[in-house]
C-alpha cells in the first residue's frame, strides 16, 4: 500500500518494480489510520484466518540504506521465509497483543487534523492547509506519515533540507525515527 | 447560513451551517446525512445504537453544535470556521479495539488500473501488508 497524494506519485516506483502481488495507493491514509501506521517502511503479517500475528515493523527489503537506519534486513526476510515456508513465527500470540501499539486520543486528534488539512489542500486552499498540517504535526510529532508525508502535500521536498532538519531534531531529543520490533 | 463541509470517516457532505460566537450550529437532519446519526427521543442514534445528548445541547430550531456533537460521539474533531470546513476522525479506543481484535481490520483500495482490492479478498493465504510511499 503506497501513501502518496496521488495514483501518480506511486506509478514510477510500481512500474519499475513490475509487482507479482497487488500493488495499492491509499491517497487518503485511511489505512495508517486504520493499522496505526506512523512512518514507512511499516510491515505486517496477517494468517490465513486474518488475524495479525506480526505488528507493525520497521523491514527493509535490501540494504541500499543499511548504513544510515542500522536494520540488517537478512534476519527479518528470513523470518518472513520461516512463516511462509513452515508457518513458524519468532512472536507468540500473547507477545502480539503486546506489541501491538495503539494510537493515543492525542494521535486520534492529529489524524482529524491531518485530514482537514488534506481536504483543504485538495481544494488548493493551501494557507488554511498549512495551519492543520501544522497542528497535526505539533499534536503528533512521531506520526512521519503526517510530518513527513504532508511535505509534498505542501510543495516542500521530503528529502530536502526540511526533511534532513525534522530527523536531525527529532533524534538529538532522543527519539527513534525507525520502530524495529525487537525479534 | 453558511455551507459548511462536514467530513465523516472520510466521506464529505454540505450541510448548511449556523456560525455565531465561535460556535457551529447544524440542523438534525444535515447531521444525520453527514454522519448517519439520526436525533431522536433517546438521543443521538445510528442503528440500534444511541448516545445520549442533553434536551440543553439542541436549541430551539433542532440545531446542535458541532463540538457537542462530537463529544457525543466521542470523535476527535477538527474545526476551521474560517475555511467552513470540519473532519470527524475516529477515536482512539474505537481504533484500539478494531487493532486488538481477533480480525485484522479490513480495507479496501485501489491499484493502479483503478481496480478494487479488500484485505478480504485474501482470506485463507498469508498476507504481508507492506505501508510504503514515493517520499
Amino acid at each position: 500500500v503506497a501513501l502518496d497524494k496521488a495514483p501518480a506519485d506511486a506509478r514510477p516506483w510500481i512500474e519499475a518494480a513490475k509487482p507479482a502481488h497487488p500493488s495499492l495507493v491509499d491517497t487518503r491514509w485511511a489505512t495508517a489510520d486504520l493499522y496505526n501506521v506512523v512512518n514507512v517502511p511499516t510491515v505486517l503479517w496477517i494468517d490465513e484466518e486474518q488475524r495479525i500475528v506480526r505488528p507493525n515493523d520497521a523491514v527493509f527489503a535490501t540494504d541500499t540504506f543499511t548504513k544510515i537506519h542500522g536494520i540488517d534486513p537478512a534476519p527479518k526476510l528470513a523470518a518472513l521465509r520461516a512463516w511462509v515456508r513452515d508457518g513458524v513465527s519468532a512472536i507468540s500470540p500473547d507477545e502480539v497483543g503486546m506489541l501491538k501499539s495503539l494510537p493515543s486520543e492525542t494521535d486520534q486528534l492529529a489524524r482529524a487534523e491531518f485530514g482537514l488539512a488534506q481536504f483543504l489542500a485538495r481544494q488548493g486552499r493551501a494557507d488554511g492547509a498549512e495551519v492543520h498540517f501544522q497542528r497535526a504535526g505539533t499534536l503528533a510529532p512521531h506520526d512521519f506519515t503526517i510530518r513527513r508525508g504532508s511535505m509534498p502535500m505542501r510543495g516542500i521536498d521530503p528529502m530536502g533540507p526540511e526533511f534532513r532538519a525534522m530527523v536531525g531534531e527529532w533524534i538529538a531529543s532522543g527519539h527513534r525515527y525507525y520502530h524495529p520490533l525487537p525479534k | 447560513v453558511t455551507v459548511f463541509t462536514l467530513i465523516d470517516e472520510g466521506r464529505e457532505t454540505s450541510v448548511d451551517a449556523d456560525v455565531r460566537d465561535g460556535r457551529v450550529l447544524i440542523e438534525a437532519d444535515d447531521v444525520e446525512a453527514a454522519t448517519g446519526w439520526a436525533y431522536k427521543p433517546d438521543g443521538l442514534c445510528r442503528g440500534e445504537i444511541c448516545v445520549p445528548v442533553r434536551k440543553a445541547e439542541i436549541d430551539s430550531k433542532g440545531r446542535i453544535d458541532l463540538v457537542v456533537l462530537a463529544e457525543a460521539l466521542r470523535q476527535p474533531l477538527a474545526l476551521d470556521i474560517a475555511e467552513s470546513a470540519a473532519f470527524l476522525g475516529t477515536s482512539a479506543s474505537d481504533r484500539s479495539d478494531q487493532l486488538r481484535s481477533r480480525h485484522a481490520p479490513d480495507f479496501r483500495l485501489p491499484d493502479l488500473d483503478g481496480h478494487l482490492h479488500s484485505l478480504s479478498d485474501y482470506a485463507g493465504r498469508k498476507v504481508l501488508l507492506i505501508f510504503y510511499a514515493s517520499w
